[in-house]
């Protein structure tokens, strides 16, 4: 039980219309109608012995703990499982009862060990606690037959599950089911012999458990216990935080033993995740305190020579003096920075007004660049915003979800398990993905449709859906008459309707059959209310920002926006992906997505920075590998973020990278992009900083500092000292202060600050003066930009196809266990579900070539080549293969290409024309990453110390 | 920076605006895309590579007009702060 959960009202919360009086002990109470006795008791103050009851699960009436009288009534109800009814008089307390409920802990204690001081739940156990609260005080089976022999099962990682403690309550496996959604538990046997058995597997490891932790924030025991409070005892105290992965941005409980880290629990509050977490959230935090972690600044003059410790002020000024010479010598544009998803609103704030102000340039980008940057265009010229829609919770009132081009149960786990659930209910389901990913089939889900499309054929599918909305009459007159643009509809409509976008004549592209099309398009039009989720799978083509637009147009032409259930949701891959560009990250826009040629909004900042600003774009992160290759651009400052590893065609970066004179990389590890560096400067983890995060939904989060930072400084720190080593002043005491100039200078923040942030938990921008609350959904009376805008999206092919030299397609992504560039998650036990990147292939492929499981096999594209081991899955449609990039020694993006997407230059990195053959080594790349990697690793582990830095 | 890279990218944009009804919309939208996504050097080499070039260059007819109508939008608007 965590911290967190110490106030459960049993069952979960009900809405209504109509409220139900009733007395309970006498005190007269009013709940929404559907709610449990056991939960109407809570409100009114009145705490009833429970077991197998939690607010996060539904009523199981299974321990008989919670019984109670009922006037009128015979028998002693289960109050879990009784709903209120109008002026019902309960009664919870009697002797009668007191019998029935010592009788029930007899049982339970007669088969569980009484090692309670020795136990790792003891002070926070419920079966202790009831036992106590029913004044247990004899067993008299305890001779009697019982499991308390029974092994313990440690397989996982992160928690052990100890039978000998387990009173078969069964609220792990309904967690499984009902909240994570994956039905990895179960119950075996019966009566006496039930136990709790993890399915698939021989045990927890190798089971069908994806290690979400529900299971064990549930058990009312230590039966499912967290390794770390075994070994570490209880948590004295949480602070609520937000997670640092995915654009979910779970709400966490971080509960700790002083500064130390016990655990991390989902916090029940959580707007984002409703109490939900993810194996990444959940356990994978102990990278924030890995050996791994370079506490200590250092500088080189060369990328061949060893590191020098030194002290934080020799490494600023060193740091500045060069961008200094840099912009002396090879004029002020010479220079730019790129912030990161992984650093807070706050310090991505910093670090573009650090580059606008402090080095006059606009040359300023972020990762979002590689991910997202087309959902921030395409959203942009059609809606008027460029954010999703809708809050996670809309899901829940969806119809029929299209989701397209993401992976949600291992991109966005959380979120996945969410839809899961409205899909349990009875939601339809389309899935638009060159792969059958998990929730095209998946315990209790199954889509109606999938689209199962040729990789780089995006817009002719979305074109075709389009196609049979307007051409079968099922657009949605009213709301596009009243809503959107007339004219740009009127030329959107006749586009669509000309018979090239019909599914039977783009079916030869896409591969997908025109009646699935036609299905597909139907239901999303007539099938209540429509939602579309997309990811990676959407923007990372060279029609990218096209796709985007084309989603946009099908959510405005069936009247699926502007209201809870609907519109267009983008996955945000990083936790604050939304955040970094709202901070200005982008080298055209200032802080909320103004462009820097507006007169009125330059001249704000230019007035509260002290400084004239540039009107012109400046460099994306492709054009400055470009510029660096090309010698004019010199310097670049890079916090979080690691573009050695993540960024397409890794030949081209690192020549980019090595032909710099001054790279400052900012970041916890020495990561792939700062071997290429001049300047360490050493970042802060997520426990070691105040600030804030903003999801996928708009929702801004305070991350609190739980502990010191390791290195002495915050990152926000780090860049404001560097700010005023260039000669900048910066003088923030605390992130709010940042905070504070944002929601100054940003209209769509005018109503955020800490205090408000403290006050309702998290707030959902805009939030102002028009919107005190935040805003859960957008667009809602009409659109930001006025009118919805229908945009032309013509299908133009990428050039990256199949031919005789490459004919398979491969397109990358990533898995549950691990995250981005893994720099956290390989620092982790999530190594033992993925220590290394494979390759998957469809069995047709494999034969043709002679490939086995388990094989070494190049893949080799223009770009280059690397070895993976491959796997034979029928996931994969003949044709296409798939990696991801979270191991840097496996070299997915050596083979990614610079194809990118026509608006934004967000990489293509979903289609590249490879080819696969059964190798015996690995590539020459891979041998040169080797020696490079053992050189830079023999350097750090070198590093001249002076005996006089000082951190 | 590698000048075919730049004639790609901008013919990249121009196919996009090629749905474009009106010739005159489309100019103007691929001209509007260069002037606020691309970096003054950028649009310096893509037009010093427009004079230079001779007929039957690289770029596509649509770029090639925008570029010549809009010439005056797409130079530096002015000197760095």
């Amino acid at each position: 039980m965590s911290l967190s959960c110490q106030h459960d009202r049993g069952t979960p919360a009900r809405l209504s219309t109509r409220q139900v009086s009733l007395r309970i002990d006498g005190l007269s109470v009013s709940v929404p109608a559907g709610t449990s006795v056991l939960h109407a008791a809570a409100v009114a103050g009145i705490d009833i012995p429970r077991l197998c009851a939690s607010e996060a699960l539904e009523a199981f009436g299974s321990c008989r703990l919670c019984v109670v009288e009922v006037k009128g009534r015979r028998g002693f109800p289960a109050s879990c499982t009784t709903l209120v009814e109008e002026d019902m008089e309960v009664t919870t307390e009697s002797d009668a009862l007191l019998r029935l409920r010592r009788g029930v802990m007899e049982l339970y204690i007669s088969d569980h060990p009484l090692d309670c001081l020795t136990c790792s739940a003891n002070g926070n156990c419920e079966l202790q606690d009831m036992a106590g609260r029913v004044g247990l005080r004899e067993v008299r089976y305890a001779d009697g037959a019982n499991h308390l022999k029974e092994e313990a099962d440690v397989s996982n990682p992160y928690f052990a599950y100890d039978p000998a403690k387990c009173i078969v309550c069964s609220r792990c496996v309904r967690a499984c089911a009902d909240i994570q959604g994956t039905f990895a538990l179960t119950t075996t046997e019966r009566g006496f012999a039930s136990r709790i058995a993890a399915a698939g597997g021989a045990d927890f490891l190798d089971s069908e458990c994806v290690s979400c932790g529900a299971c064990v924030a549930a058990c009312p025991t230590a039966a499912l216990m967290e390794k770390s409070v075994i070994q570490q005892g209880q948590p004295q105290r949480g602070v609520t935080t937000t997670c640092a992965y995915c654009g979910v941005g779970c709400s966490l409980n971080a509960e700790l033993q002083g500064e130390k880290l016990i655990r991390m629990v989902p916090d029940p509050k959580g707007g984002a995740n409703r109490g939900h977490a993810c194996v990444k959230g959940r356990f994978a935090w102990g990278y924030a305190t890995h050996a791994d972690r370079i506490t200590t600044p250092m500088i080189r003059q060369s990328i061949r020579d060893p590191w020098r410790v030194v002290g934080w002020e020799e490494a600023i000024h060193h740091a500045a003096a060069e961008f200094k010479r840099l912009q002396g010598r090879y004029g002020a544009e010479s220079v730019g920075s790129i912030t990161s998803s992984r650093c807070s609103n706050e310090e991505t704030y910093l670090v573009q007004k650090l580059t606008r102000a402090a080095f006059g340039v606009n040359n300023v980008d972020t990762c979002a660049r590689v991910c997202h940057s087309p959902t921030g265009y395409g959203l942009k010229q059609t809606l008027g915003e460029s954010a999703g829609t809708q809050d996670f919770d809309s899901v829940m009132q969806a119809d029929v979800v299209l989701v397209i081009g993401a992976n949600p149960t291992d991109g966005h786990p959380v979120f996945g398990s969410r839809l899961k659930q409205r899909l349990r209910q009875g939601a339809k389901l389309i899935v638009a993905d060159p792969r059958t990913i998990d929730l095209v089939d998946t315990p209790h889900v199954r889509a109606v449709h999938h689209l199962k499309l040729r990789p780089g054929t995006n817009v002719a599918l979305v074109n075709a859906l389009a196609h049979v909305i307007v051409a079968e009459g099922l657009v949605d007159e009213a709301f596009v008459a009243a809503r959107c643009d007339g004219a740009s509809f009127a030329k959107w409509r006749a586009f669509v309707a000309d018979p090239r976008h019909s599914p039977e004549a783009t079916a030869a592209v896409t591969g997908v059959p025109a009646a699935t099309v036609r299905g597909a398009a139907r239901l999303y039009a007539t099938g209540g209310n429509g939602a579309i989720y997309y990811g990676l799978g959407v923007t990372e083509h060279s029609q990218g920002s096209t796709m985007v637009m084309g989603i946009a147009n099908l959510a405005m032409a069936t009247g699926n926006i502007g209201r809870p259930g609907v519109g267009v949701n983008p996955l945000r891959g990083q936790n604050n992906v939304q955040g970094s560009c709202d901070m200005g990250s982008f080298p055209h826009e200032l802080p909320g997505y103004r462009h820097v040629s507006d007169d009125a909004t330059r001249h704000l900042f230019e007035s509260a920075w002290g400084v004239k600003l540039s009107d012109e774009p400046g460099l994306r992160i492709p054009n400055m590998f470009d510029a660096a290759l090309s010698g004019s651009f010199k310097g670049l400052y890079v916090q979080g973020e690691d573009i050695a590893q993540s960024d397409p065609n890794t030949q081209h970066v690192t020549a980019a990278l090595e032909s710099l004179e001054c790279l400052v990389v900012q970041d916890l590890f020495l990561n792939e992009t700062a071997k290429f560096a001049h300047v360490f400067l050493p970042g802060a983890s997520f426990l070691e900083k105040d600030g804030t995060f903003t999801n996928a939904e708009r929702r801004i989060s305070r991350i609190r500092k739980v502990m010191r930072p390791l290195a002495g400084h915050a990152d926000w720190e780090v860049t404001q000292m560097l700010a005023n080593a260039l000669g900048y002043p910066m003088n923030y005491g605390h992130p709010s202060e940042i905070m504070d100039e944002i929601a100054r200078l940003t209209p769509s923040f005018h109503g955020v600050s800490y205090a408000r942030l403290d006050e309702l938990g998290s707030l959902q921008w805009p939030c102002n003066e028009a919107h005190p609350q935040g805003t859960p959904t957008m667009h809602v009376e009409e659109f930001v930009r006025g009118k919805g805008r229908f945009m032309l999206t013509e299908y133009v092919a990428t050039e990256e196809r199949v031919n005789r030299r490459f004919p398979l397609l491969l397109t990358t992504g990533r898995i549950l266990s691990q995250y981005n560039v893994g720099a956290q998650t390989r620092r982790t036990a999530n190594t033992v579900w993925h220590p290394e990147d494979i390759l998957e292939l469809h069995p047709l492929d494999a034969e043709d070539r002679g490939i086995r499981d388990g094989d070494w096999v190049g893949l080799q594209s223009r770009a280059g080549e690397t070895v993976l081991r491959a796997l034979i899955s029928t996931r994969m449609q003949p044709g296409v293969v798939y990696t991801t990039f979270h191991w840097p020694g496996s070299g997915a993006n050596v083979v990614t290409t610079e194809n990118s997407d026509w608006a934004t230059n967000c990489p293509e990195y979903k289609v590249t024309a490879v080819q696969v053959s059964r190798v015996e080594e690995p590539s020459e790349w891979q041998r040169r990453f080797a020696r490079f990697n053992r050189e830079q690793q023999t350097l750090l582990d070198n590093r001249q110390r002076d005996d006089h830095a000082t951190v | 920076m590698d000048i075919a890279r730049l004639i790609h990218m901008a013919n990249q944009v121009g196919a996009y605006f090629e749905a474009e009804p009106e010739r005159s919309a489309a100019r103007a939208g691929v001209a509007d895309h260069l002037a606020r996504f691309w970096e003054p050097r950028m649009r310096a080499l893509i037009l010093a590579y427009l004079d230079q070039a001779e007929e039957g260059d690289a770029l596509s007819p649509l770029v090639r007009e925008a570029l010549l109508e809009h010439r005056a939008r797409l130079a530096r608007r002015g000197a760095v702060p």
